[in-house]
């Protein structure tokens, strides 16, 4: 069985304030290393077989009209 | 005259809807999401709720819904649609309106009486306004503010496409205060607040949502 991962992210200029609230989490754990948090989704699809360039084209598809909103977010697809 | 009232699974407010069409004086037509049938009604409310959970975002599975195909080709002919709140995140998924709605800025779910500066009275759903008017209604939302890039706000700003801007302290984080916007046609409304709990002083905070209402029978009847 293949796996297809997506990677779906707000983009950069996109307010992300449940990554903000992660942030001023972190601290208050004595985890003083972010200067930043962003948070993302990620989708992990299974595929019968080796995954394929074509099934990698279509999840791409996928990923355009539903996994992510283009207006808002980009995302990465890759097989694992 | 015929007002559609879509009822997706997890929807909320579509009662309320059809009371606040009632009390302008049309008729409310229930509509199902499961069903690409219009019931040939001449205007169409998505109300607000939390359509299939939210899951994935908000409003995104339901703009993939049987009834959208064929509210989006009816809406790009030219039929009032008003999304309310779910409805206006709807509305921006199926790419009715531009932008899109996160997150609020405070992560925290509003629901309080909000003080709305209504800036376009030209739409379908805002004739019934005079320009600047401020209205209270009803707020109810976790995921309220609304986004776009720099190019799109431009171009809402500049062809009066702005409906309403929150007035105040800017409640969810939303872009230039937009509480609601158009589409180029005018037929296209997204609301964040809440008109349908604001038609009768009994059950809320003021009568100030009715106009909605009334004004898309102004448009149709004025067709």
């Amino acid at each position: 069985m293949g796996k297809i991962v997506v990677d779906v992210m707000l983009k950069p200029e996109i307010l992300d304030p449940q990554g903000k609230a992660v942030a001023a989490a972190l601290p208050r754990l004595g985890f003083s290393f972010a200067t930043d948090v962003r948070q993302g989704k990620r989708f992990e699809i299974t595929v019968d077989g080796d995954v394929t360039p074509a099934q990698i084209a279509e999840v791409e598809k996928a990923a355009e009209v539903l996994l992510a909103n283009p207006v808002i977010e980009t995302f990465t697809v890759r097989s694992e | 005259m015929r007002i559609g009232v879509v009822t997706f699974p997890g929807t909320l407010d579509d009662r309320d809807a059809a009371r606040a069409v009632k009390y302008a004086g049309a008729e409310a037509v229930s509509l199902w999401h499961g069903d690409a049938d219009l019931k040939g009604v001449d205007a169409v409310i998505l109300p607000g709720g939390f359509s299939y959970g939210d899951y994935l975002r908000c409003g995104a599975i339901s703009s993939f819904a049987p009834v959208m195909t064929e509210i989006i080709a009816q809406a790009n002919k030219g039929m009032p649609v008003l999304g309310i709140c779910n409805g206006f995140q709807v509305l921006c998924e199926a790419h009715l309106l531009p932008g899109a709605l996160t997150r609020n800025h405070e992560l925290h779910f509003l629901c309080r009486d909000q003080t709305l500066k209504i800036e376009n009275t030209t739409s379908a759903w805002t004739t019934n306004f005079t320009k600047g008017q401020e209205i209270v209604i009803p707020l109810k939302n976790g995921e309220g503010s609304f986004q776009c890039d720099d190019e799109t706000l431009k171009a809402l700003e500049d062809s009066n496409r702005i409906i309403a801007r929150y007035v105040g302290e800017n409640p969810n984080g939303s872009r230039n205060l937009i509480a609601g916007i158009t589409n180029e046609r005018g037929n296209v409304v997204g609301l964040m607040p809440h008109p349908e709990h604001a038609i009768d002083s009994l059950t809320g905070p003021t009568t100030d949502g009715l106009p909605f209402f009334t004004s898309v029978l102004s448009a149709l009847v004025g067709k």
